[in-house]
């Protein structure tokens, strides 16, 4: 496995890096190129529901897309040649996430030798309107 | 305006029906004022690492969002709308494929509009922890709610 996430790094095939890991197809994580780089997205299922009153996304599952936007942003940014350990998380709600697909971009503000620092923001109609914004370390082993 | 304590059934009650900790399978083990026990059953289809077998991160932050909104409910006044404000996860160790996770953790502190909480993520014992996770919940509505000014009002301060 470790091999096939190698290879597929090699060729700069993130998303189908995403493919092979069992949780993104339960919540639905996806990601694809766009302009400006890597996005990925965290499509609209009933079952990420966590607020059934606003009919929120659970912000377990945004947290989750962020994670996963930081790593995939990681593997697509840098030399990595295996899955970065996250160090910590932090996520900071910003409004609700409703029901609906919501989207996530990763930015690695500084890697270093041993240690990344990278930030990653999700929205959902308007990008400048984010619901939720994280940063996270993440030790990178060779 | 009458204060109503927390209801420990209640608040049980209505996680139970929230669809993702369904899906997930997160079990509620125990719950009293202001602390409580929680789990997610191991499953495959939770794995982030295909290599180790390990559970997605993603299942460690919804446990760690969960058990603390439902610590918190069971700290105000029952009815109480909360929204997580931000979350914060120390992970302390890889987590051993094939094992559930337990998470315990305690709202420490309420104030009129915000309360705080803390807690850990274990396998087999809490003095092994693989995460720690500090928390906090905007009280009587975030400004997120359309209720949310009428309800800001009535405060979080406990009963």
């Amino acid at each position: 496995m470790l091999k096939t996430i190698e290879s597929l790094k090699a060729s700069g095939n993130i998303p189908a890096i995403n493919e092979l890991i069992p949780y993104a197809g339960v919540v639905g994580l996806e990601a694809f190129q766009d302009e400006s780089g890597l996005v990925t997205v965290l499509r609209y299922r009933a079952s990420n529901i966590g607020n059934f009153i606003l009919q929120a996304i659970h912000g377990g599952v945004v947290g989750a897309l962020l994670e996963h936007a930081a790593i995939l942003h990681l593997l697509s940014e840098t030399e990595l040649k295996a899955v970065p350990k996250i160090v910590n998380l932090s996520v900071d709600f910003l409004r609700p996430c409703l029901a609906g697909d919501t989207y996530a971009r990763g930015k690695v503000i500084r890697q270093g030798r041993r240690i990344a620092n990278v930030r990653a923001e999700a929205w959902q109609q308007n990008p400048d309107r984010p619901v939720a914004a994280a940063h996270a370390h993440f030790l990178l082993t060779q | 305006m009458p204060c109503h304590p927390p209801n420990i059934p209640s608040i049980i009650a209505a996680f139970e029906r929230v669809p993702h900790c369904r899906e997930l399978g997160v079990t509620v083990v125990e719950l009293h004022h202001g602390h409580g026990l929680m789990y997610v059953p191991y499953d495959e289809k939770l794995i982030g690492n295909p290599r180790t077998g390990a559970l997605h991160g993603g299942v460690v932050t919804t446990l760690m969002d969960t058990i603390g909104a439902v610590v918190v409910m069971a700290s105000v006044p029952a009815s109480m709308p909360l929204a997580t404000l931000d979350l914060r996860i120390d992970y302390l160790r890889l987590a051993a494929a094939g094992r559930d996770i337990f998470a315990s953790a305690e709202c420490y502190k309420v104030t009129a509009h915000v309360a705080f909480v803390r807690g850990l993520a274990y396998q087999e014992t809490f003095r092994d922890p693989i995460a720690h996770c500090a928390s906090t919940y905007m009280l009587g509505g975030s400004g997120f709610s359309p209720r949310a000014k009428s309800e800001a009002k009535g405060g979080g301060q406990p009963c």
